[in-house]
């Protein structure tokens, strides 16, 4: 029995003027112990979803069960307790402004009535797990906001449950910081089995650390399945669509640029040192990998039949292939080290 | 330059002035506060929404905030005279102050817990904080700078308004001002009842903001 199904979910937002259909006759189940993303564009529905997971949302039709237990049979009572093995982490982190970290990381711990003491003694340690025990004492306004996300997790974690929703939980963060949060969370999902639904926008996001994923478009699932299938054989329009805005990159200024236009989100620099044997390295990996490279620089000189000097690669948007081409490259014997900023 | 019995008068001004204004404060958030929650948790983007006890509530608010002070004071004393036994007196002002205060403390309060970020809201009930938890552990403490900022602002209009008061018999400085300055036409004196409203305004206000920005841990 899947950890999370839900069954046949709509959602229907009327308001005066309008009536929106959120979410269209959704089915899926979840796993206790995978990593699920849910992506999609803004307005697909995805925070919708996701909040009727843990029925913040109450559906207009369907069924959420957890572990078996359908939330709406339960009582109010019933489903704040429920909420208990059920925490959620947000895009804006939405802690307590007032209140200092490990206040805010006890916090669930006294909504649920334990003593003030064991609930600090509880958050200074889950504070140790997310690498923050030095800023304890510190308040919210003072963190950066990978850290918030940090203090979140470990308030999330406080309650210790076993699935953690998390809504576009890397969408404010810089690609640095966002990777760093992602290994936090895959650390967690693998250390205590806790089941993570991942909310985003980014097929990176998805890509990294998710093992599953369905893909959202107008309140409905278009697509779903084990990631690489997707990202290998993307049957629907909207899965080609996110796949491709990928590789586009998520580096802003995409306008402009045509699709099919080289990204490069790596750069790297090769050094031909005086023991490379030469080859066309560049030419023989481009055909290998079957994927073209940017030369941004190259300095190189041809002295009696080897290569010296440097070259800097830009290398596609795709930490697979990345790999793919550094091991090729390191093979040949050359040095490579990334480099950042303009070149 | 004055009289001693002037100065004596005036310190017994002074102190009638703080008591009504300090004690109509106190019952005006005894009954304002509850009421402003109800207010910010009533009403349809509220936590517990609830379309018949807004509108009530929402309808007491304007009709008693847009009754003109005195006449309030006049309409009330039979039910002051019920209450304190008497219609005049510092102790008897209080009742129609409270009265006044309590509508605009609960408006104060409700914009104040408004300001409270929802997703903070949405934080705590998806860690299945029930409603009671979410007023007294997220709205009342994420909003304290901005309801210490609407206490101080509050004490001085009802240092304003006990002094109207005072001009129908009601005691403190706005008494004194009345019958010397107004009847009696020493303006020493009334100016310097007008200097003491001022300065005790000025007090609260600078005690409320340092308070308030001393508590605000948001920088
Ligand atoms: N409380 C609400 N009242 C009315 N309409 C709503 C409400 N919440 C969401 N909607 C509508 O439902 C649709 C789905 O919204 P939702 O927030 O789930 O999208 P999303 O996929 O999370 O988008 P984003 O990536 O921008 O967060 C949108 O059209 C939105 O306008
Ligand atoms: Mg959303």
């Amino acid at each position: 029995m899947a950890q999370i199904e839900v069954r046949h979910l709509t959602k229907i937002f009327t308001s005066k003027d309008a009536k929106v259909d959120a979410l269209k006759d959704i089915s899926l189940e979840i796993e206790q112990g995978d990593i699920y993303g849910i992506i999609g564009m803004s307005g697909a529905g995805k925070s919708t979803l996701v909040r009727c997971l843990n029925y913040l949302e109450k559906p207009t039709k369907g069924e959420v069960l957890v572990d078996g237990k359908e939330l709406g049979a339960m009582s109010e009572k019933e489903l704040l307790k429920q909420r208990k093995d059920i925490a959620m982490i947000f895009q804006h982190f939405n802690l307590l402004m007032q209140k200092n970290v490990v206040d805010n990381v006890s916090f669930p711990l006294l909504i649920q009535g334990v003593k003030k003491k064991e609930a600090r003694r509880k958050a200074k340690e889950l504070l140790g797990i997310v690498g923050l025990e030095e800023k304890e004492q510190s308040y919210p306004a003072q963190l950066s906001g990978g850290q918030k996300q940090r203090v979140a997790i470990a308030r999330a974690l406080a309650s210790d449950p076993r699935i953690l929703l998390c809504d576009e939980a890397t969408s404010a963060l810089d690609p640095q910081t966002t990777a760093s949060i992602l290994d936090l969370l895959k650390d967690i999902n693998q250390r205590f089995g806790i089941t993570i639904v991942i909310i985003t926008h980014q097929m990176s996001v998805i890509r990294k650390i998710c093992s599953r994923v369905a893909i959202m478009a107008q309140g409905e699932i278009k697509e779903h399945g084990l990631v690489e299938e997707i990202f290998s054989h993307p049957k629907t329009r909207e899965a080609r669509e996110l796949i491709l805005k990928d590789s586009d990159g998520e580096h802003g200024d995409t306008a402009g640029r045509t699709q099919d236009r080289l990204m490069e989100a790596k750069k790297i620099r090769i050094v031909f040192s005086e023991n490379s044997s030469f080859e066309p390295v560049i030419a023989n990996m481009v055909l290998k990998t079957g994927r073209p490279v940017n030369i941004l620089r190259a300095d190189t000189k041809n002295v009696g039949g080897i290569a010296k000097g440097e070259m800097i690669l830009g290398l596609p948007d795709d930490e697979k292939l990345q790999k793919e081409i550094e091991d090729y490259i390191t093979e040949r014997g050359l040095e490579i080290e990334e480099v950042t900023g303009d070149v | 330059m004055f009289s001693s019995e002037v100065i004596q008068m005036l310190v017994r001004g002074i102190g009638e002035t703080l008591y009504m204004t300090l004690a109509s404060t106190l019952f005006g958030y005894l009954f304002g506060l509850p009421m402003g929650i109800l207010l910010t948790i009533s009403d349809k983007e509220g936590i517990k929404p609830n379309w018949a006890l807004y509108k009530v509530l929402d309808v007491i608010a304007n009709i008693v905030r847009s009754v003109p002070f005195l006449i309030l004071l006049i309409v009330l004393i039979p039910f002051t005279r019920m209450i304190v036994g008497k219609s005049y007196g510092s102790t008897a002002t209080i009742v129609p102050l409270v009265a006044a205060a309590v509508p605009y403390i609960a408006r104060m309060v409700e914009s104040s817990l408004r300001e409270v970020d929802a997703g903070v809201i949405e934080a705590a009930r998806s860690m299945g904080a029930s409603t009671f938890t979410i007023v007294t552990k997220v709205l009342l403490v994420e909003a304290r700078t901005s309801l210490i900022v609407g206490v101080t602002i509050t004490l001085g209009t009802i240092l304003g308004y006990s002094a109207m008061a005072g001009t129908v018999g009601g005691g403190g400085l706005g008494d004194i001002a009345i019958r010397y300055g107004y009847h009696r036409y020493e303006a020493d004196i009334m100016a310097v009842t007008v200097v003491l409203l001022i300065l005790l305004v000025q007090i609260f206000q600078t005690i409320g903001m340092k308070l308030s920005v001393h508590l605000d841990k948001r920088k």
